[in-house]
C-alpha cells in the first residue's frame, strides 16, 4: 500500500476571497481506501478546501493529483468523472422531488424518463448500506439521517470511490450517529476512500486512519490517528491548551422562577407540538431539556420567549402570568433572555453591524434611544464594552455580523441577552456548529450566569454537553416531559431510553 | 342579461370566442411557466407578445407569407429572451426590473418601427394570415365541433404546446433538470447539471412561445399591427401561471377561464349597449384578481425563482 499512489494529493493550494486567504499553501495526501479526517475550527478553511477539490471553487494556485496524475477540476462534473463525490453539510438536494429523482438527477440516460430500473437499484444499494429507503418518497418528508443516506447513495450511484463528507454528524441525533459510523466503516471495507471534515475530536479519534489539522487556512499538522491524543489535536487545532471540563460546582437553588403549567402549542404546520407540558426552573439552576430533535424543543423555547402562542396552559415568570407580553416585553419587563436555535435567522440581523446587533432587543428604549432618536455614540461604546468582555473577535463594532464566525456571532447574542441580568434564560442549541474553544466559552458563561441566580432552560441535542452543564435534566418526547432526573444520576443509556418514549424501570 | 349562455348558437359563439381569446394567453403562460420553472422571472411576457406581433407583421408584410411572419416573430421573441437571460442570469440584474425595461422597450420600439416600416402605419395593413382548418367529421359536431375543430393551425399548436410542456417537465430527463434548476440550483449544479445553460435555453424558448402569442393576434385575428396591441395579455398570463400553480395543465385551464370571461364581457357589451363598455371590459381583470385572492391557498412557486445563481457565493 505504501507504493500505491495516493488517492488524492493536493500541493500548495491557495484560495483567496478578496484579500482574505481562506486556503494558504495547503498540502494534503489521502491514501487509498482510508478514512482521512480534516480537523479544524469554524473558519479554518476546511469547507473551502473541499469545494476546491469538488470543483466548486477554482484555486488561485496549486496542483491537484488524482492517483498520481495531475488534474484540473473545473466543476463538479469533472470531479465526478474522477470518482470524487461530496456530501455537503447543507445537503444538495431538491426537496420537492422524490428520492429516485434526486439520485438520478443530472445523470445521462434516455430522455424519456423510465425510473423503474433506478428504483430497483436504489433499493438494493440501500439494503447493502443497511438501510431501507422508499425511492418514491418526497425528499422533504424524510428524516435528516435518511436524507443524508440518500446523499451518500447518490454519490455511490455515480460510482464515486472518494467520498467527501462535510460535517456529516452535525445534523444527526446520537442514535443516528452510531449507525452512521458503522456505515462509514462498511464503505471503507468495500474499497472506498473517505475524507471526513469535522471539528469534533471524538469523531476523528473513533473513525479516522489519519488526520490533517487546519487552522486559519493553513495545515498545522498531519498525524497518524493512533499516534495522537484528543488533547494534542485540540491544542494544534485551537492553538492553545483547551480545558475540556468546565468546573461544575453544586448549584445554590432558590425558589421556582419559570413555571410552565400544562402548556400546549402547535407547530408551523398546525400540528400539536406541545401537549400539556409542565415544568419549573428554579433560581440558580440549569434545567437541561433532552430529546430527539422535533419533539417540541423548538416550540417550547418559542412559547417561553413569546414567539409562539399557547393553545392552552399558563406560563409564569417570577409569579407573573406571561400571557399578553410580547417578546420584547418579556425581556424587559419579565426578564426573559432568549438565545435562539437559529442564530442567523432569529438571533441576529446578519446585514447589520455588530453594534446594532448588540442592542437589537432594546434600541428603542433608554439609554440607546431618547424620544425616538437613536444615540449611536452610546450604542457604539456599549457594543465595544460588551465585545471586550465577551471576547467577540472582529475588526470593529461596525463590522457586519454576517462576516463573523459562528462562535463570535453566538457571543454577540449571549452578551445581548445576558447583559441586563435576566431572571430566566432560555438557551436553544447554543453550541451547535461551534468549535471547542467557543463551546467552552458558552458553557462557562452559562454556568456563571447560573451562579448569579438565573433560572436557565437549556435545550440541546448534545447529550454529553447537557450531562456536563445541566443540574437537572428533563426528557421531552412528543411534546411532553416523560422523565426528570438530577444530572448526577443520569446516564446516556437511561436518557436514550426515555428519549425514545420508553419507560425506565 | 345572461340568457345567451343557454342559447345554443350564442353559447357556441361565446365558447369559440373564449378559446380564440385565450390562445395568446396560453402561448404566453406556457412560455412564462417554462422560464419560471427554471428559476427565472419572466415578467416581460407583455413586451414579448408585442415583439411577436410586430415581428409577425414585419415577416408577413415583407415576405408576403404568414409562415415568414411566424419565423420573424419567433426570432424577435428569442432575441428578447436572450436580452433577459444576459441581464437577469449572467449579469444578475434584478429580473423584475429587466422585465419592466423590456416591456417599455418593446412598446416604444414597435410603435416607432411600425411607422418607419409600414407605409401608412401598421393599422392600415391587410396581411396574409392563417385561415381555419376544419377537421373533417369532428367539426360537424354541434357546439363542440365549431369550438374545437374549426380553428386555425396556431390554435391547435397552442393546445399541443400545453401537452408538450407538460410532457417535457414531468416525463423527461431534461424536464427534471429544469425543475431542479428552478428549485435548488446549487443541488442541480452539484449533480452535474449546467445551471446557466438550462436557464438560458428555457428563457429563450419560453420567450419565443410568448412571441407566438403575439403572432397569433396578428396572423389570425386582426391581420394588422397596432400599437400596444398586447393590451395586458402578458400580465394576465402571469396571473394564469400563479393561479395554475406552475402546472401546465392548470395554467392552461386558468387561461381558458380568463378567455371565457373576456368572451362573456364582449357579449355583454354587445347585448347591453346602454351600459358603458368599460364596466364590462374590467371583468376579466376583476376575475383574475378575485381568482388569485380566492384560490391562492398554498401555491408554491419554484423556490429559486428570480434569484440569479452564483456558485461561489458565500
Amino acid at each position: 500500500m505504501t507504493n500505491a499512489p495516493d488517492r488524492l494529493a493536493l500541493e500548495g493550494i491557495v484560495k483567496r476571497f478578496g484579500a482574505f486567504r481562506a486556503n494558504d499553501d495547503v498540502n494534503l495526501k489521502i491514501a487509498d481506501q482510508s478514512i482521512h479526517a480534516i480537523l479544524g475550527e469554524n473558519g479554518a478553511g476546511k469547507s473551502t478546501l473541499m469545494n476546491v477539490i469538488y470543483g466548486l471553487y477554482t484555486p488561485d494556485a496549486g496542483r491537484i493529483l488524482s492517483r498520481g496524475k495531475e488534474v484540473t477540476i473545473g466543476d463538479p462534473r469533472e470531479a465526478m468523472a474522477l470518482g470524487i463525490g461530496m456530501v455537503h453539510q447543507h445537503f444538495k438536494q431538491v426537496n420537492t422531488m422524490s428520492v429516485v429523482e434526486n439520485v438520478v438527477l443530472g445523470l445521462p440516460g434516455r430522455q424519456i424518463l423510465d425510473l423503474d430500473e433506478d428504483r430497483r437499484r436504489i433499493e438494493t444499494m440501500a439494503a447493502e448500506l443497511g438501510s431501507e429507503i422508499d425511492p418514491d418518497q418526497l425528499m422533504s418528508t424524510l428524516p435528516i439521517g435518511t436524507q443524508q443516506r440518500v446523499e451518500i447513495l447518490k454519490m455511490l450511484y455515480r460510482e464515486a470511490d472518494l467520498l467527501i463528507l462535510d460535517e456529516p454528524t452535525s445534523v444527526l441525533t446520537p442514535n443516528e450517529i452510531e449507525s452512521f459510523f458503522k456505515l462509514l466503516s462498511r464503505l471503507r471495507e468495500s474499497g472506498r476512500t473517505i475524507l471526513l471534515i469535522t471539528h469534533k475530536l471524538d469523531e476523528v479519534m473513533d473513525l479516522s486512519d489519519r488526520v490533517t489539522v487546519m487552522r486559519q487556512g493553513r495545515v498545522e499538522a498531519e498525524l497518524e490517528t493512533s499516534a495522537t491524543t484528543p488533547k494534542e489535536l485540540a491544542r494544534v487545532m485551537v492553538g492553545r491548551d483547551v480545558v475540556f471540563d468546565v468546573p461544575h460546582t453544586p448549584p445554590k437553588v432558590g425558589a421556582p422562577v419559570l413555571e410552565l403549567d400544562r402548556i400546549s402549542a402547535v407547530d408551523d404546520r398546525g400540528v400539536s407540538a406541545l401537549d400539556e407540558l409542565s415544568l419549573s426552573v428554579r433560581e440558580g439552576e440549569i434545567l437541561g431539556i433532552v430529546g430527539i430533535d422535533g419533539n417540541g424543543q423548538r416550540e417550547l423555547a418559542e412559547t417561553v420567549a413569546g414567539l409562539r402562542n399557547l393553545t392552552s396552559g399558563k406560563i409564569t415568570v417570577s409569579g407573573r402570568d406571561a400571557e399578553g407580553y410580547d417578546p420584547a416585553e418579556r425581556k424587559h419587563k419579565l426578564g426573559v433572555g432568549y438565545v435562539p436555535e437559529d442564530r442567523q435567522k432569529v438571533g441576529l440581523d446578519l446585514d447589520s453591524d455588530v453594534s446594532l446587533n448588540m442592542v437589537l432587543r432594546g434600541f428603542r428604549e433608554r439609554p440607546f434611544a431618547i424620544r425616538g432618536w437613536m444615540d449611536y455614540a452610546r450604542i457604539r461604546s456599549h457594543a465595544e464594552d460588551l465585545a471586550k468582555r465577551y471576547d467577540v473577535r472582529m475588526q470593529g463594532v461596525s463590522q457586519i455580523a454576517r462576516d463573523l464566525s459562528g462562535g463570535n456571532q453566538q457571543k454577540i447574542i449571549l452578551a445581548r441577552e445576558i447583559e441586563d441580568n435576566p431572571r430566566v434564560l432560555v438557551v436553544s442549541q447554543p453550541t451547535k456548529g461551534l468549535d471547542v474553544g467557543a463551546i467552552e466559552f458558552v458553557q462557562r458563561t452559562l454556568l456563571s450566569q447560573r451562579d448569579r441566580g438565573d433560572a436557565i432552560l437549556y435545550i440541546s441535542s448534545e447529550l454529553e454537553e447537557l450531562l456536563l452543564v445541566a443540574d437537572r435534566l428533563a426528557v421531552i418526547f412528543k411534546g411532553r416531559i416523560v422523565g426528570e432526573l438530577p444530572a448526577s444520576e443520569a446516564t446516556s443509556e437511561k436518557l436514550g431510553l426515555l428519549m425514545t418514549g420508553k419507560e425506565v424501570a | 342579461m345572461f340568457e345567451f349562455l343557454i342559447n345554443p348558437a350564442q353559447l357556441a359563439d361565446v365558447l369559440s370566442t373564449a378559446l380564440r381569446l385565450s390562445i395568446p394567453l396560453i402561448f404566453a403562460a406556457m412560455g412564462g411557466l417554462l422560464c419560471e420553472r427554471a428559476g427565472v422571472f419572466n415578467i416581460a411576457l407583455e413586451g414579448q407578445i408585442l415583439f411577436g406581433a410586430f415581428g409577425a407583421a414585419v415577416g408577413a408584410y415583407y415576405f408576403g407569407s404568414p409562415y415568414a411572419g411566424l419565423l420573424v416573430a419567433i426570432g424577435f421573441g428569442m432575441l428578447s429572451g436572450l436580452l433577459l437571460a444576459i441581464l437577469g442570469i449572467s449579469l444578475r440584474v434584478n429580473q423584475i426590473v429587466v422585465g419592466i425595461a423590456i416591456i417599455l422597450f418593446a412598446t416604444g420600439f414597435t410603435s416607432f418601427m411600425s411607422r418607419l416600416l409600414f407605409p401608412g402605419g401598421g393599422n392600415s395593413l391587410t396581411l396574409d394570415g392563417f385561415g381555419p382548418i376544419n377537421i373533417p367529421i369532428l367539426s360537424d359536431i354541434p357546439i363542440v365541433g365549431k369550438v374545437l375543430f374549426a380553428q386555425n393551425g396556431l390554435v391547435y399548436g397552442a393546445l399541443l404546446l400545453v401537452l408538450a410542456i407538460n410532457f417535457l417537465l414531468f416525463r423527461t430527463r431534461a424536464g427534471m433538470s429544469i425543475r431542479a434548476v428552478g428549485e435548488t440550483p446549487s443541488a442541480a449544479d452539484a449533480a452535474g447539471i449546467h445551471v446557466f445553460r438550462t436557464r438560458y435555453a428555457c428563457v429563450i424558448t419560453g420567450s419565443a412561445m410568448a412571441a407566438l402569442g403575439g403572432a397569433y393576434l396578428v396572423l389570425t385575428q386582426v391581420l394588422l399591427f397596432s400599437d400596444k396591441m398586447s393590451a395586458g395579455k402578458g400580465f394576465i398570463a402571469l396571473a394564469a401561471i400563479v393561479l395554475g400553480r406552475w402546472q401546465p395543465k392548470l395554467a392552461f385551464m386558468a387561461c381558458l377561464l380568463f378567455g371565457f370571461f373576456d368572451a362573456v364581457q364582449l357579449r355583454l357589451q354587445f347585448n347591453n349597449p346602454e351600459i358603458p363598455f368599460q364596466v364590462f371590459a374590467a371583468l376579466p381583470y376583476l376575475v383574475s384578481i378575485l381568482a388569485l385572492v380566492g384560490l391562492m391557498g398554498r401555491a408554491n412557486p419554484p423556490s429559486s425563482i428570480g434569484r440569479p445563481y452564483d456558485r461561489e457565493m458565500r
